[in-house]
């Protein structure tokens, strides 16, 4: 096989035959270690199978490859959760926008919202995810240096007032902007939704989101089966995957069929506003044309759907 | 692996291209995994550390994130911070060219395989670097256009996606193509090669732009969201860069049979010495408006250079980039940085730690500090995170290895032959170019 008129001087080398030997072994002794190291991968959580990993974005699944995919997610919660679940997907309304609205005179603060976030949505019990972040801020004025999310006092505290943020349902959303591969994009009702099952959880759309909205799996999930919320809809609280982003819906699987958003019904003081931006005679569009409303960084051009107001 | 992806050149002799680039492969593969002892002990430190890299990585894929310490407030940490730095050490290694082509500098030529070597094993470990930040890695296919669902033009990250592949190609072919001219000891068909040296100028300054575009166009994220972002990045990547083939050179002067005459790093420093200078003064301006001016922009350089809150992670990270950039620039402009001596030595390892620290962790972290919400959570990477990032320079080291010590081969053996006729006369002219048998196509 001497092919060439310039050879390299390796060719001549007496001790060739037993450097090679020696590297044998020794790619040998690597390949050996290489598989060692990767170990840990076999014990990888049964989830990811085949037909997990050859899934196709939800957007191009017919109706009949969705029904397999549903069934199939339901067969893994039960393995895994033990529980029966039934995964809806209830499509956009025709002629909604949703919108919402808070008005910050009558929030007190109580957190009430963000724990039945906890719970509709399924998150992990022992980080108590929430979607929403509640703000104590500071009275006479809007300024986020001054709030504190992690306040742990009686509420409501003289001085201040509270502020509950979470997705904004930007209509020009940059995290829908930022996503490599469309795992996240708005539908026809205004609601951002995340493809839980085909996200690679790169986290640009976190890095992206202006209002700290959307979490990550940094581990699977835990919930005791008895307190997983069986109602579940494929683009909002199924149970997540570890690995990939996840965000507030409006709690679509409700509001899509025609249910208030979970944070809505649990706040205690009619603080939220929920509604059809489109119906004239929503009292979401009562509130906006009739209340002086605001939406958080107006300059940044995001476009939020979600408002707050003070009563005058 | 990596030299499988050259295309061959038309065959020069009766066998066909297909035999005879084999049998390149074939002997460069041997070459390049021949040595000294302390190739070897080297070579399985190396291999070592990436092994554990690989490990704790592993782990990682198993248990989830949470390994690492990133949180849903700061989310990138040492992984993208790497990233960034690898692909400004990649741009910089090309961007050399520029001045060989422009002045007409015969003899930086000779730095230019050099420089794509060091890009071919940055890149590398920029992609590895975006690949072990992924949460689910097994998914990574989505990632490819066609196949999966491509978010371009929109996604900044597809960009980035693109033009690092392409860039990759580009300096495979280009060292893949040289180093075989010259073991078939033939001239290199400058049709061959010059245009896809010109693509890869432009496509250097490119990916490093893109990368910049990447943080910049965050609006939410006011420490990045400013237009010197870009230009910073390309100023330290012309340090980097540099510095970097520096000290390759000098290993492979001490090393192998690989000679040099010493003009090149001369002209290396002093681009160095310039843009340095312009990197310092960009980062001053941008300070000055900082800090000057106040307001949600200046929160995060506060929590960067004094820390806010009682949280200060990061000052000394900085406080040391600083340090090291300035005394790397200092070192730089002493007259003993122009001799064969260590200071150049010094210099470059102060330059690239400084710009390292300078472009990861002080540039990705405090994006994330204070929170888009004006919280303020804090980031040290983990243990984990540590392996898997020394794990990625090792691998990357590695095959920087195997490449310059195959060009050093390939180049050495027409040399030596040189060498031993003029008596150890250092060849003036580049090797690309001299003691060849002139036969062009
Ligand atoms: S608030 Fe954040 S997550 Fe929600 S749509 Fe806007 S950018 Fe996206
Ligand atoms: S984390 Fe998922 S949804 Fe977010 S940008 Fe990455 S792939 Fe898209």
């Amino acid at each position: 096989m001497s092919d060439s008129n310039a050879s390299l001087p390796i060719i001549d080398n007496p001790g060739v035959n037993r450097r090679r030997f020696l590297k044998t072994a020794g790619a040998t002794l690597g390949l050996a270690a290489w598989a060692a190291a990767m170990k840990p991968l076999l014990d990888l959580t049964p989830e990811v199978n085949a037909d997990e990993f050859l899934q196709k974005h939800y957007r191009e699944l017919t109706p009949e490859q969705k029904a397999v995919v549903f069934k199939r997610l339901e067969e893994e919660a039960k393995a895994e959760y033990d529980v029966d679940v039934t995964i809806s997907d209830p499509p956009p309304m025709e002629n909604v926008l949703f919108g919402y609205a808070l008005n910050l005179s009558v929030c007190i603060g109580c957190r009430k919202c963000a724990e039945a976030c906890h719970i509709e949505n399924n998150h992990d019990r022992a980080s108590n995810n929430s979607y929403i972040c509640v703000f104590e801020m500071e009275k006479g004025g809007i300024d986020f240096e001054k709030g504190n999310a992690t306040y742990d006092h009686p509420v409501p505290a003289p001085g201040k007032y509270y502020m509950p943020v979470q997705c904004q349902q930007c209509e020009n959303a940059p995290c829908v902007t930022a996503c490599p591969i469309e795992a996240t994009w708005k539908e026809k009702d205004g609601i951002v939704v995340v493809d839980y099952n085909w996200c690679i959880g790169c986290r640009y759309c976190e890095a992206a989101c202006p209002y700290h909205a959307r979490r990550f799996n940094w581990e699977k999930p835990e919930i005791p089966a008895e307190e997983v919320n069986p109602d579940q809809s494929y683009l909002s609280n199924r149970i997540r995957p570890q690995g990939v982003m996840e965000k507030c819906t409006f709690c679509l699987h409700r509001t899509r069929e025609g249910r208030l958003p979970a944070c809505l019904e649990a706040c205690p003081t009619g603080a939220r506003v929920f509604g059809n931006l489109l119906d004239p005679d929503s009292e979401i569009r009562w509130v906006i044309e009739n209340k002086r409303t605001f939406v958080l960084k107006e300059e940044l051009g995001t476009k939020p759907r979600f408002f707050y107001y003070f009563d005058e | 692996m990596v030299e499988a992806q050259i295309p061959s050149p038309p065959a020069p002799q009766k066998n066909s291209a297909v035999l005879s680039y084999l049998g390149f492969l074939r002997r460069a593969t041997g070459v390049a995994t021949d040595g000294e002892w302390y190739f070897y002990v080297w070579m399985i430190v190396l291999s070592g550390i990436a092994l554990v890299g690989a490990n704790a990585w592993a782990q990682q894929v198993r248990d989830g994130m949470i390994v690492t310490n990133m949180s849903d407030h700061v989310s990138w940490g040492l992984y993208i911070a790497n990233f960034t730095f690898c692909v400004g050490l990649a741009a910089g290694g090309v961007m050399m060219v520029i001045p060989a082509y422009l002045y007409d500098d015969e003899e930086m030529h000779q730095v230019v395989i050099i420089g794509e070597a060091v890009a071919i094993a940055a890149i590398l470990m920029s992609t590895l670097s975006v690949v072990v930040d992924l949460g689910r890695p097994d998914r990574f296919w989505h990632l490819i256009p066609g196949i999966g669902k491509f978010n371009w033009p929109l996604s900044m990250l597809t960009w980035d996606i693109i033009v690092l592949n392409g860039y990759l190609l580009i300096n495979l072919h280009i060292v893949g193509y040289l180093l075989y001219m010259r073991y078939l000891g033939r001239k290199p068909n400058p049709k061959w090669y010059i245009p896809f040296v010109f693509l890869s100028i432009f496509w250097a300054i490119s990916i490093h732009t893109i990368t910049a575009f990447l943080y910049c166009g965050l609006g939410g994220r006011p420490f990045w969201n400013t237009a010197l972002l870009a230009p910073r990045f390309l100023a330290s990547a012309f340090v980097s860069g540099p510095a970097f083939i520096i000290l390759s050179m000098r290993v492979m002067r001490l090393l192998t049979d690989f000679h040099f005459s010493p003009k090149p790093a001369n002209t290396l420093i002093r681009i160095i010495r310039v843009s340095m200078c312009v990197n310092l003064l960009m980062l001053f301006s941008e300070v000055f408006t900082l800090f000057y001016t106040g307001g949600s922009h200046a929160s995060s350089a506060q929590y960067l250079f004094f820390g806010s809150h009682g949280a200060n992670g990061l000052v000394p990270w900085m406080w040391a980039s600083i340090v090291l950039n300035i005394v790397g620039a200092i070192l730089f402009f002493t007259p003993a940085a122009l001799r064969r001596e260590n200071t150049r030595i010094v210099a470059c390892l102060f330059c690239i730690v400084g710009i390292w620290i300078e472009k990861g962790m002080g540039l990705i972290i405090p994006g994330f500090i204070p929170s888009t919400l004006h919280e303020v959570v804090e980031y040290s990477p983990s243990l984990i995170e540590w392996k898997v990032t020394a794990g990625i320079w090792a691998f990357g080291l590695l095959i920087l290895t195997l490449i310059l010590k195959l060009i050093a081969s390939v180049f050495s053996y027409d040399l030596s032959r040189k060498i031993s006729m003029k008596q150890n006369v250092v060849p003036e002219e580049t090797p690309a170019t001299t003691s060849m048998p002139v036969e062009t196509t």
